[in-house]
């Protein structure tokens, strides 16, 4: 009976809101764990398909994950939307750090004009969403991920569960708007305990099909749990792999009126699009290493799996996004749900959330390759209802190299094992050959005196002379045989031994010194009273400034 | 209800239904700036809209506004700001001279800095144009000294944290939707907008503030440029 009183009209486009509303809200909290910073652009000219009037990207695999677990439902009462945040270490344990709530409940709000008001208001909420998004504690773990942990994204639609946030969990609201048909909610329930790292308070989980795997091996293999990776490489995506949106780009065109409110015209116009979705290349600071899964997770992928998913039964999810670490020595290989064996069909329960392991921010010093990583695979063997969704072409034609580096340090070896050789600097063929990092490292262990044999002592010294006089002026060490990335002398100038002496011993700050801080506060006193005098005398002309302003 | 002239002097009381609300924040000389531009930056985040285009009939349509994250040198600390130049260096400059005045002598370290939004309405001659604000933002600022660097390290992450719930407050009240200017007609957007930016629309605001000299009055030091511009008299 309630809703008789919504227009049919107000109905469809306060559905299609709340719909996109959603998908940003996952977008938005997503990109926000990536590790980057954002950057979006303002655009005075409206594109139509901004919804909300906010420059969000859509990452296609966020959005198809998004759409997977609300499989065409709306949240309702009793029906939230909930993106989940975790981390998880490189040595695979794991733990929930956030859950971000979207909500639904019963209050009614009849006045208030859906096609406007309702509208702004949750653009106001998204911009609400970018602001909390940066304040909670998980914001900055995000920031540092990539060595030692990543940060995995979780969505699934149902009952919220906040068990796995630990004791003691806070909630920040982030914003409510009113809607004839109930008041949408977003909030995010997040951890305040971190000091997991070293009580290890979780549970590593055993491995799923028995198989033990080196953290550190590079060598692809399917990933069994649906945890996805926050930080995407999407941008050689293009719209044969995900529909953006279902069936076709919605688009988004808003025109409001000015006459009297209530005749707001809105119009959302359905547009079959051929261009590919936005892309997030442009606007995410990817890391040049792009992303992808390292394989430093590969392990971590199968010896997880997420105690209680919540929802559904054995949620074990498929890769969506990944590329197998790819190196000189193997192939390009993707994983897909039924490659590797033992992995079942995705159940086309809608709650189910879906997972896949996060990939780690790499450094160039992870060297291994990184490739695009599509969906693609798992899309092909996918039995989530959703038929709409475009078949994608083969995953290997849409594999994009982005990187390609040899395998590196801290692969395959523990730290202490890597050589000069491996790693991939200027002038490596001058180091020593397989000697153990800490015996060669002049930091470690300087030189005496300088050697006049290397063909680099001339061009790490700014005289540029071969000779070794320059090196005996130096007082500590001079980096002789250790040849540092980015050295070259023609970009750099300076040495790195000059440089080293010299931030070694930076000049005392004046302001930390004790003398002039007490000197100048003393002068303050002393002029105190002269400055009175001065403001007294010019009463006269403050007034008549004051007067001016009337 | 009472309305104030905007013209009036800074600090002035707000007009009766004008939401005012206050932040105080202590921090260290050289995080004034972030800090002030985290909170400034993050009310405008809410406060402004894309470009409108207005079109036949008295429709208009939107433009978009882009966002951008933005990494605290001092603090540690990173906000959402809109991205907008232009916006951007209103802001530092009004910060500037804030943190300039606050550095000058004559100040004890604790001044405010405000930020009003106003509309204006239009009166007929002879009479000058009123401003009527409708929301102002209050950011009380002390700054301490610091003796060594641990303590500088400590401070750098409780501003941080103190930071975050000032956020936090300012997405409450947002929340609130309480009284907003009702949307223009093209002839009145200059009214309630600032539409001199070219790539997004705040609403009509103006920054001023005060330091407090070390007796304890305060002395308004508010650039008379600052007024001027920002009423474009």
């Amino acid at each position: 009976a309630m809703d008789t009183d919504l227009s049919s009209q107000d109905r469809k486009d306060l559905d299609k809101f709340i719909k996109f509303f959603a998908l940003k809200t996952v977008q938005v909290i997503v990109q926000a764990r990536l590790g980057e910073k954002i950057c979006t652009r303002s655009s005075s000219s409206p594109t139509g398909s901004d919804w909300f009037n906010l420059a969000i990207k859509d990452i296609p695999e966020v959005t198809h994950e998004a759409k997977k677990a609300l499989a065409g439902q709306l949240p309702a009462v009793g029906r939230s939307m909930c993106v989940e945040i975790s981390l998880k270490t490189s040595e695979g344990d794991s733990m929930e750090l956030e859950i971000w709530c979207l909500e639904m409940n019963e209050k009614c709000d009849k006045e208030i004009k859906v096609s406007y008001t309702v509208y702004n208001r949750l653009s106001l909420l998204l911009k609400s969403l970018l602001a909390i998004t940066r304040v909670t504690p998980a914001y900055r773990l995000s920031r540092k991920q990539g060595h030692e942990y990543v940060i995995l994204y979780r969505i699934y639609f149902g009952e919220v569960q906040l068990s796995g946030l630990g004791e003691g969990f806070q909630t920040v609201r982030v914003g409510t708007v009113g809607t004839p048909v109930g008041t949408i909610t977003l909030s995010c329930a997040y951890r305040i305990n971190l000091a997991f790292m070293s009580t290890r308070q979780f549970e590593r989980t055993p491995p799923i099909m028995g198989i033990i795997i080196d953290h550190f091996v590079d060598r692809p293999y399917p990933s069994s749990s649906p945890m996805h990776p926050c930080n995407y490489r999407a941008g050689e995506d293009n719209g044969a792999v995900y529909p953006s949106v279902e069936d076709s780009q919605e688009v988004c065109t808003t025109s409001f009126s000015t006459s009297p409110p209530s005749q707001c015209v809105f119009t959302v116009t359905k547009a079959h699009f051929q261009t590919p979705p936005p892309v997030v290349t442009d606007t995410l600071k990817v890391p040049v290493m792009g992303l992808a899964f390292s394989h430093q997770l590969s392990s971590s992928r199968l010896s997880y799996q997420p105690a209680a998913l919540g929802v559904g039964s054995a949620d074990m999810g498929y890769p969506v996004l990944f590329a197998g670490g790819l190196n000189a020595a193997h192939p390009h290989q993707l994983i897909g749900p039924g490659k590797e064996g033992g992995v079942p069909p995705i159940p086309s329960q809608p709650a189910h959330g879906t997972q896949a392991d996060q990939e780690r921010m790499c450094t160039p010093l992870d060297g291994v390759h990184y490739s695009a990583a599509t969906p693609s695979s798992s899309e092909d063997t996918e039995t989530v209802s959703n038929s709409s969704e475009g078949k994608c072409g083969s995953p290997h034609d849409l594999l994009e190299t982005i990187f390609v580096r040899k395998v590196g340090a801290f692969v395959n070896k523990p730290i202490n094992q890597v050589t000069m050789a491996n790693l991939d600097i200027p002038f490596a063929m001058f180091a020593p050959k397989n000697v153990e990092l800490e015996d060669n490292d002049p930091m470690v262990n300087p030189p005496d005196s300088p050697e006049t044999e290397s063909p680099l002592q001339g061009s790490l010294h700014s005289e540029g002379s071969s000779g070794s006089s320059t090196g005996n002026t130096h007082d500590d060490f001079v980096m002789i045989d250790f040849k540092p990335a980015f050295s070259k002398d023609d970009i750099l100038p300076m040495d790195l031994g000059t440089f080293y002496r010299e931030f070694q011993n930076p000049p005392q700050l004046s302001s930390l010194s004790i003398d002039i801080g007490a000197q100048s506060m003393a002068e303050d006193l002393d002029s105190l009273p002269e400055k009175l005098a001065v403001h007294e005398k010019n009463v006269k002309e403050f007034d008549a400034f004051v007067e001016t302003l009337q | 209800p009472l309305s104030t002239r905007c013209c009036g002097p800074p600090g002035a009381a707000p007009a009766m239904n004008c939401r005012a609300e206050v932040l105080e924040v202590s921090v260290e000389g050289r995080q004034v700036e972030e800090a002030m531009l985290a909170v400034l930056h993050t009310v405008l985040l809410h406060r402004s809209t894309g470009k409108f285009h207005y079109k036949k009939e008295g429709t208009y349509s939107i433009g978009t506004v882009g966002t951008q994250d933005v990494d605290c040198d001092f603090i540690d600390f990173a906000y959402v700001r809109v991205s907008s130049e232009e916006l951007d260096r209103a802001l530092r400059k009004a910060v500037g001279e804030f943190k300039d005045a606050l550095r000058g002598s004559g100040s004890d370290g604790m001044g405010q800095i405000s930020l009003e939004f106003y509309q204006k309405k239009k009166s007929r001659w002879p009479f000058s144009d009123e401003c009527i604000p409708w929301e102002l933002w209050t950011i009380k600022v002390n700054v301490v000294n610091l003796a060594n660097e641990q303590e500088r390290q400590i401070c750098r992450e409780k501003v941080g944290e103190k930071l975050c719930e000032k956020i936090i407050n300012i997405v409450e009240v947002m929340n609130r939707h309480e009284y907003l200017p009702k949307m223009p007609t093209q002839s009145e957007v200059d009214n309630v907008f600032d539409t001199s930016l070219k790539d997004v629309q705040p609403y009509l605001y103006k920054i001023s503030y005060q330091i407090t000299d070390s007796l304890g009055t305060s002395v308004t030091t508010t650039m008379r440029r600052l007024i001027k511009d920002t009423l474009a008299l």
